[in-house]
């Protein structure tokens, strides 16, 4: 079921990109149709996943041997974690797929492209096997360059070059990590996460813990992104298409703190903990400096861009907070974690939504610029409505998807590193200064667009994703129990079991 | 004196003086008929190679002749590489007065570069450097009414010259220290010899002579200009086939010397970093793509160097050696197959909007480069993966930290290739040479993939040849 989740879009991808004749309709068709299908077997999979406190943590097991002489496998399986992150990324790639975008003549390439970054960003999310974790994240920067460079706008191939650069960069740290990891300890060579979790190989190795750990940190506090790591992320977001933005912001970030929770929390809690303070700084840094940074911005992309930055900050921090303890304050721990994974749902779909319709600005004017704009809530209300809606979730408002993250995230990070907690709740004043300046800016007040020029409101097929996004970004805000189901059951595996 | 171990290079040799018999005969304009002679010698020399693999490990020929796996896998690929480069020849010398000729001293060399694999006697070893040199400098400098290639043989001739002098200096030396070239009593000796000066230099002047064949730091330069200058099948195979043999001579030796008396490995990790930066900055800004092609062959013989640094420190270093040159090989053949099919195509300029006007061909160059950067799950990144887990494995871990800094480089000047051929916007009719070129390109593709998703099955395949024979 896993693994069909990762090979259909995957197959769709290879199709697509051999069926020349394909017009654009029935390419995006194509890309739609096949990209349900693994949001389809992922809901399949969170129905009958097991959430009570005697399940195993990882289920829905599958195992092919792929390089046995490595002790590598094609093993998948999903924890509550691993489940609600993937079946979110597979909502928005469908999302991706269906937003409306002008294409020009090769638009059957860009589809085959959105369903191969589909398949490798689940195989990130579904595996157990580290060496095949490395493989899907690797390759979901060689989809996302020829995305951007491609089918970008202005300089987009220098965006994409930085980018795929730095990112590079991160992933074979991470992979000079992960050899360090596996070759630590004794017993035969694996890449088996349920094996390494088990092992923990680098128990009571000081200086060696510390190298890999930092490997693990510098690596994936590129992809996250973490100050001072993170200058690829505006260039790439700004000239990226809508729909690309959407998964590099929602997916691709994400694979940066789900490996930070999967690997080096898991596999190295003692050295984690040794050094989550160190962790906890970096994220408060990037929490407040993201936001300062984002106010500044004149550009409705790039402010979005770096709230991205804020918004993974917090996860990180309630990562860190979950992993500063090798025992002890267990709930709490827990609860940050927990936090984290529902910010790290809710980012997703909250600032996905925004960058679609950051998209759509695009598209009638060819302006990322908030001065260009003004009074639009005029000409067009559904925009402003659900621009208004997805803007007060990522700030926080009590009742959506945001403030149910901040808050768990907030409450745990508390009882383990209160100054800490107390530092970062200063970012979220600056999100809100900088969220509703820039509503009222776009929406509010005269209008500046020049005379006769239209600004069409959201077309029926935008209206229809973002109605979903948004519905989604609302039932979590009140009542979010179905989400936060399994990933305690996890969370509290995770925390307790680690110490 | 079994006849039967060397059967694989007799193959060789047998089908090259076919070639020149049938050159001698038939008409020029069908002298094509000559590289079918090569495919089908190299691809029976392959199959010969395949079936010593049962009697491996043994020693032959007075103990001058090692049979252990590395040096079978490597007589393999090497096989293997040369029936490639011959499919891409055809229709590229069809203009040449002497096409026929081409084929023998193709196979010639490729029989040298084996008797370097296998080399477990000084003398033979330089037997080997100097047939696969001579025939490399004539293979390079083969047009010679172009003055690029006659150009880029001089270099070579002349960086060759040298280091081979230096080689049989160096063996001059050791034998006078030691009393014998052959392997076994050479490490018979050493176990009761303290270090000694002229020992050291001996050694580390046998040292440079392989890493000539390599294309390695200090004696790297002819590379890229035969890159850039030799006929481009010449050049795929210069940049690929002795590099092969090189490398496993080269293992051979570091495992021979004892740590106590003489370590070579910090030398050759020395050299690796020199190789793999030199390479790949030199690289960055070039604006010729097989230029850029050969610099960047200097490089990967940085990486093949990291694998040999912990030769003997790590089970896993021969193993990763074979799959690292399993890996470059096939994408670097596929990198200049496309070369040799687009009729010499320098410019990288030149190839924008390849993508558009012959997709496959441009996915083969694609996939070639990404491979040569190490991106999953192609062959190239298996052979850098288990490189980097040697260097960990056997201590160097600095060193596997400096190749993955080269590689966030070099992944620059692959881009501006690979963004070029997949952006670029070009209207211009492109040329191509016939059916052979482009069957070369599919085959050397292809393998660029397959090895990397079944790394499995060659992995398990090398996992045999942890360890080199020296008696």
């Amino acid at each position: 079921m896993l693994s069909l989740a990762i090979l259909v879009p995957l197959i769709g991808a290879f199709v697509l990109a051999l069926w020349t004749s394909a017009s654009t309709r029935a390419a995006r068709a194509t890309a739609i149709g096949v990209s349900a299908v693994p949001f389809a077997l992922l809901v399949a999979v969170w129905v009958g996943f097991d959430a009570s406190p005697e399940a195993p943590l990882f289920q829905h097991l599958e195992e092919v041997p792929w390089i046995p002489a490595l002790g590598v496998a094609w093993r998948m399986g999903v924890d509550g974690i691993a489940l609600v992150v993937a079946t979110m990324s597979a909502l928005l790639f469908v999302a991706a797929a269906a937003w409306p975008i002008e294409l020009g003549e090769r638009a059957r390439e860009y589809y085959a492209w959105i369903l191969f970054l589909a398949g490798v960003s689940l195989g990130v999310f579904l595996t157990l096997d580290l060496l095949i974790f490395y493989v899907f994240f690797d390759l979901s920067l060689v989809g996302m360059y020829f995305l951007i460079g491609r089918w970008g706008h202005g300089d987009s191939q220098a965006a994409a070059l930085k980018f795929f650069l730095y990112t590079l960069a991160g992933s074979l740290a991470i992979l000079l990590a992960i050899l360090g990891l596996v070759l630590a300890g004794d017993g035969p060579l694996t890449f088996d996460m349920r094996e390494l979790i088990a092992r923990q190989p680098l128990a009571g190795m000081d200086l060696r813990g510390g190298l890999v750990l930092l490997g693990f940190v510098f690596g994936f506090g590129i992809k996250t992104p973490l100050f001072p790591v993170h200058t690829w992320l505006p260039p790439a977001h700004v000239q990226a298409p809508g729909p690309a933005s959407t998964i590099l912001a929602g997916v691709l970030l994400k694979m940066g703190t789900f490996g930070l929770l999967r690997i080096p929390m898991a596999m190295m809690h003692e050295t984690f903990a040794r050094y989550a303070l160190w962790i906890g700084i970096v994220a408060l840094v990037s929490i407040l400096w993201g936001a300062l940074v984002a106010l500044g911005q004149t550009s409705i992309k790039r402010r979005i861009a770096y709230t991205s930055v804020n918004h993974m900050g917090y996860t990180v921090l309630g990562i860190a907070a979950a992993g500063s303890l090798v025992a002890g304050h267990e709930a709490a721990r827990a609860l940050a974690l927990t936090g984290a994974v529902v910010e790290m749902v809710a980012h997703g779909l909250i600032t996905g939504s925004l960058f679609l319709m950051a998209g759509s600005f695009w598209q009638r004017t060819q302006s990322y610029e908030m001065a260009d704009y003004g009074g639009l809530a005029g000409v067009a209300p559904k925009l402003t409505a659900a621009f208004i809606l997805a803007a007060f979730a990522s700030l926080g408002l009590p009742g959506l998807a945001g403030f149910v993250a901040e808050f768990q995230i907030f409450a745990g990070t508390f009882a383990v590193h209160p100054w800490l907690a107390g530092l970062a709740l200063l970012g979220i004043l600056v999100t809100a200064a900088l969220f509703l300046t820039m509503v009222r800016a776009l929406f509010f007040g005269d209008r500046k667009l020049p005379e006769g020029r239209s600004f069409p409101d959201l077309s029926r097929s935008e209206t229809i994703v973002m109605a979903a996004l948004l519905a989604l970004v609302v039932a979590i805000g009140v009542y979010p129990a179905w989400l936060l189901e399994p990933i305690m059951a996890s969370a509290r595996i995770l925390v307790g079991g680690a110490g | 004196m079994p006849i039967g171990d060397v059967l694989p290079e007799i193959c060789l040799v047998l089908a090259g003086v076919a070639a020149l018999l049938l050159a001698s005969f038939i008409p020029q304009p069908r002298q094509g008929w000559c590289a079918a002679i090569a495919v089908v010698g190299a691809m029976a020399s392959l199959l010969l190679c395949l079936n010593q693999l049962g009697d491996a490990p043994t020693a032959s020929f007075s103990g001058a002749w090692a049979l252990d796996a590395p040096a079978i896998w490597a007589r393999v690929m090497i096989a293997g590489g040369t029936g490639l480069v011959a499919l891409m020849a055809p229709h590229w010398m069809a203009g040449d007065r002497r096409h026929g000729e081409y084929y023998t001293l193709l196979l010639f060399s490729a029989a040298g570069a084996m008797l370097m694999a296998g080399a477990a006697d000084l003398l033979e070893l330089a037997v080997a450097v100097l047939l696969s040199s001579i025939t490399g400098y004539a293979l390079a400098a083969y047009h010679r009414a172009w003055s690029i290639s006659v150009e880029a043989g001089m270099k070579y001739f002349l960086i060759g010259a040298f280091a081979n002098t230096l080689l049989m200096v160096g063996i001059l030396l050791v034998f006078g220290m030691l009393g014998d070239t052959r392997y076994g009593p050479i490490a018979a000796a050493l176990a009761e010899s303290t270090a000694s000066p002229l020992l050291d230099l001996g050694a580390g002047l046998i040292v440079l002579g392989i890493l000539f064949k390599m294309g390695a730091v200090p004696a790297h330069a002819w590379m890229p200009d035969v890159a850039e200058g030799a006929p481009a099948p010449s050049a795929a195979f210069l940049t690929v086939i002795p590099k092969i043999g090189a490398a496993v001579a080269l293992a051979r030796l570091v495992a021979l010397f004892p740590a106590g008396v003489l370590d070579l490995r910090p030398l050759i990790a020395l050299l690796a970093v020199l190789t793999m930066t030199l390479g790949n900055l030199a690289a960055l800004w070039q604006q010729d793509l097989r230029r850029l092609l050969g610099w960047s062959s200097v490089s990967q013989s940085g990486y093949a160097l990291v694998a040999v640094a912990v030769t003997g420190r790590s089970p896993e270093a021969m193993p990763a050696l074979l799959m690292f040159l399993l890996g470059y090989a096939v994408a670097n053949l596929a990198a200049f197959a496309v070369v040799t099919h687009l009729r010499g195509r320098t410019r990288i300029a030149d190839y924008a909007g390849l993508w558009r006007d012959r997709p496959w061909v441009a996915a083969g160059l694609i996939l070639a480069l990404f491979s040569l950067v190490g991106v999953p799950p192609l062959a190239g990144f298996v052979g850098k993966l288990t490189v980097f887990l040697a260097a960990l494995d056997g201590g160097y871990g600095w060193l596997a930290v400096l190749a993955v800094a080269n590689t966030v480089i070099s992944l620059f000047y692959y881009l501006r290739v690979i963004g070029q051929a997949y952006f670029g916007e070009f209207d211009r009719p492109v040329n191509f040479l016939g059916w052979p070129s482009g069957a070369a390109v599919l085959v050397a593709g292809s393998l660029t993939l397959l090895m990397g998703l079944a790394a499995g099955f060659a992995l398990d395949l090398f996992a045999a040849a942890t360890s080199l024979l020296h008696t």
